[in-house]
């Protein structure tokens, strides 16, 4: 099997009866397969609620080690909207052509750095130095700021076990609480300043709001696009003839990556509460238990999708939920896909071929089923063009 | 040549022409508003849908499963809908006028 290869260890549960079951800290979840029913729970948020006690929709778990609830993850409709206008326009940035050019600069130089290195380790040399410093512009905020993220490490939120663990969470909201106070004090164009300045119904946003969207902003962005770049690095080293293709037919490169998150799906699945007794595949979902959609599955759907366990470059008709769907669909995304979009152009014009020379992967542990979302660490070594 | 006319949420109507490329292309090209096409085309995001004028509809044609199911879930989706990037510039759509959904 390739090192690059995502398998799908959803698919027998998901033919045979939809859904599958872990515990968690004593909250255990069902895990929803196939791709309609996913679509059908996350547009239904009446009934699969996100707006829970704060923490309890992520699995594993984050009941014990947060109270902040994230917004606008953790809200649901209609608050949910009020809070997605104020944002929605400032997470839109990246189509900007400024933001753009700072972004190809950014991954342009980091693709030259280590062009020439004998070894790269992509997660913490390459994929979590271009995720840190990208943030900075979705941020609006200094460059040098990501040094301070980077040292932070891929794991902020886990020990080295694995497990959740609330002293490394509280890096995180020790750090945004400080630079709360420094934009209450010295207001300026950043993300931080302008959700200051914001109103809601009239009224301003308290701090713990924002702090809730900055918090969810951190985190959500950072495991994902780290897992979407490393895979990515995997894949084309295993795939030369994908990069050479996407040099010749660049009018693909869209495609391209819509296919290859779909194929990654970074984030596996997401959690929501049950508010009412009532059944999904003939399975009943009882009342203050949780479900989770998952998103990891549903892209794999042979239902959905031809050749669901293939990467199809330029797969026509994509209908993946790597970025959720419905409501909460990722707010993240136009920047993600900009990231993806200017690395995969950037590595077809600058490199010819990407050598693996040991991997360690990183498996997820859900219940019944072990899968494979990326890398724990992964060396290679690029070989200019 | 085909002549498409977007009607934006705020009542502004705005004629274009093309000969290929998808109308969610043509749209975000020339920034109509309320089009976003965030998936590129794919059918994944839902960001481009139109309500067909009903005298229209022939010219759009019908659209793929894949599109019914996902309009299926668009709480603003009625039996005039589409997503635009699934809608080919071509003749047949000569004339054609699309409604941006809310
Ligand atoms: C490839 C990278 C990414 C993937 C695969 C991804 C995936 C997702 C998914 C599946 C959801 C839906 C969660 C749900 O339904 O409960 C989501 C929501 C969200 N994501 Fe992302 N994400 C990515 C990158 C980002 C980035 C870069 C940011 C910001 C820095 C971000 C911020 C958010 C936010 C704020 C939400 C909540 C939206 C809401 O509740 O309305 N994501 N993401
Ligand atoms: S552009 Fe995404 S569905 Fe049409």
């Amino acid at each position: 099997m390739k090192k690059s290869e995502l398998s799908d260890p959803f698919e027998q549960a998901r033919l045979e009866k939809g859904y599958g079951e872990m515990n968690d800290q004593d909250d255990p979840v069902t895990i929803l397969l196939r791709h309609k029913d996913v679509r059908k729970c996350a547009h239904n948020w009446k009934t699969f609620q996100s707006g829970a006690v704060p923490g309890r929709i992520v699995v594993p778990s984050e009941v014990n080690i947060r109270e902040t609830r994230q917004i606008p993850f953790e809200v649901d409709p209609p608050m949910h909207g009020g809070y997605r206008a104020i944002v929605e326009p400032w997470f839109k940035r990246p189509l900007q052509p400024e933001y753009q050019a700072k972004l190809t600069a950014q991954i342009q130089d980091l693709v030259d750095e280590v062009a020439d290195w004998d070894s790269v380790e992509v997660v913490s040399d390459f994929a979590l130095r271009l995720q840190s410093r990208a943030l900075t512009l979705l941020l609006n905020i200094p460059y040098e700021e990501a040094q301070t993220w980077i040292e932070w490490g891929t794991h902020v939120f886990r020990s080295e076990d694995d497990a959740l663990d609330g002293s490394k969470a509280a890096i995180l909201y020790d750090y945004i609480d400080a630079q709360i106070d420094k934009a209450i004090a010295q207001p300026g164009e950043d993300l931080y300043s302008v959700l200051l300045d914001s109103e809601l119904d009239g009224k301003k946003l308290t701090r713990e709001e924002v702090k809730g969207v900055m918090i969810l902003t951190f985190a959500g962005g950072r495991d994902t696009v780290i897992n979407a770049v490393t895979n990515s690095i995997a894949y084309f080293a295993e795939h030369p003839e994908s990069l050479t293709r996407l040099r010749n037919e660049p009018e693909i490169t869209g495609r391209a990556i819509e296919e290859l998150i779909r194929y990654f799906a970074p984030l596996t699945h997401m959690g929501r509460v049950v508010t009412e007794d009532t059944q999904v595949c003939e399975h009943a979902a009882k009342a203050d238990t949780r479900v989770s959609l998952c998103w990891a599955s549903a892209n794999r759907d042979a239902a959905v999708f031809e050749k669901p366990n293939e990467v199809v470059l330029d797969r026509k008709l994509n209908p993946h939920v790597s970025f959720g769907f419905s409501h909460h669909n990722c707010l993240g995304a136009t920047h993600a896909r900009q990231i993806m979009n200017i690395l995969v152009k950037t590595l077809a014009d600058k490199v010819q071929s990407i050598d693996i020379l040991a991997s360690q992967e990183n498996i997820e542990e859900l219940g019944e089923f072990n899968r494979k979302v990326g890398f724990d660490s992964i060396k290679v070594k690029f070989n200019a063009r | 040549m085909a002549k498409i006319t977007f009607i934006t949420t705020d009542n502004e109507s705005v004629t274009l022409e093309a000969d290929s490329g998808s109308v969610m292309e043509l749209a975000v090209q020339n920034n109509i508003k309320g089009i976003d096409g965030d998936c590129g085309g794919v059918c994944s995001c839902a960001t481009c849908h139109v309500h067909v004028a009903p005298e229209h509809v022939e010219k759009a044609g019908e659209a793929s499963e894949i599109e019914k199911d996902m309009l299926e879930l668009d709480d603003n989706a009625d039996e005039f809908s589409r997503l635009c990037c699934q809608l080919d510039v071509t003749d047949q759509l000569d004339g054609i006028i699309l409604r941006v959904a809310v």
